[in-house]
């Protein structure tokens, strides 16, 4: 796999609001690339729930794009609090997020999921009280 | 439907993206969760939404939407609005609730198909 293209960003955990800038940045520099729509489409949506994830679960993290030949793979790394049951966490709905989350409009539990739907390959490692690492990938 | 109609139907106000009213959507969904957005969304351009954080226009982005009601009279921010112009989005402010804005648009042939599974 030969590498290409590498973007990184650092995901401020502090302000909710600046949350997704990262995932709008990739999806820019992924269409100024010349990459297809729907392959767009997935990376943007798949790396903005995982960034979304990293602020409000873990206070922020780092997160790095590569664009290969054949994949592009997106990498979360955080040292949030981890996720102690993570089959758990892959269930549609299930979410430890608080009500003040929820009247942000996040929280039903539906990120994971999603960012599995939208990959062809993701991998969670995740140890209480260390953090969480997640890598996805979308075939090209 | 052209976003024209839209903000006749609705008797809504244009914040933004006066030069795209000309553009046109074939469906659209209703919600307040962004999550439910990101989950359940296919190709809907349009999304009515009475939540106000720069969060609806990102999850917009990342979804390809081109317009955004805001019901219930909510105002976007200067920072959303900045964000949208930036992505060439529509934004459009009504005083219509959730349920008739949305009952308005689909008993005028704007489809809310498009579910993901
Ligand atoms: N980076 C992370 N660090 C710690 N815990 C996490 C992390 N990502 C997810 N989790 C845990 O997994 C649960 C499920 O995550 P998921 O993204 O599916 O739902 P959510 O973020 O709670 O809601 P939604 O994604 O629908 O807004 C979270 O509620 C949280 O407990
Ligand atoms: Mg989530």
């Amino acid at each position: 796999m030969s590498e290409t293209v590498r973007l990184y960003f650092d995901v401020d955990g502090e302000d909710f609001t600046s949350a997704g800038q990262a995932s709008v940045q990739v999806k820019k520099s992924l269409r100024q690339l010349g990459i297809p729509p729907e392959i767009i489409r997935k990376v943007s949506i798949a790396m903005y729930e995982g960034e979304i994830n990293m602020v409000i679960h873990a206070g922020g993290g780092k997160a790095e794009v590569l664009i290969c030949e054949d994949c592009i793979e997106i990498r979360l790394r955080d040292q949030g609090p981890g996720i102690a049951n993570i089959e758990q966490a892959m269930q549609e709905g299930f979410s430890t997020a608080p009500d003040a989350i929820r009247s942000l409009g996040f929280g039903a539990g539906m990120g994971l999921p999603n960012m599995k739907r939208y990959t062809d390959e993701m991998k969670i490692e995740s140890e209480p009280g260390k953090g969480t690492d997640i890598t996805m990938r979308v075939y090209l | 439907m052209k976003i024209s109609v839209i903000k006749e139907l609705l008797g809504a106000e244009v914040v933004c993206g006066e030069d795209q009213l000309d553009r046109e959507v074939y469906s659209a969904c209703g919600s307040d969760m962004m999550s439910d957005v990101l989950a359940y969304v296919k190709d809907q351009a349009v999304l009515l939404t009475g939540l106000v954080n720069p969060q609806v226009v990102r999850t917009a982005e990342m979804m390809d939407m081109v317009c955004i009601v805001f019901v219930r009279s909510k105002s976007p921010t200067a920072e959303m609005v900045a964000l949208a112009r930036e992505h060439g989005m529509v934004l459009l402010k009504t005083t219509k609730r959730m349920y008739e804005a949305c009952g308005k648009l689909y008993a005028n042939g704007l489809v809310g198909n498009g579910v993901a599974r």
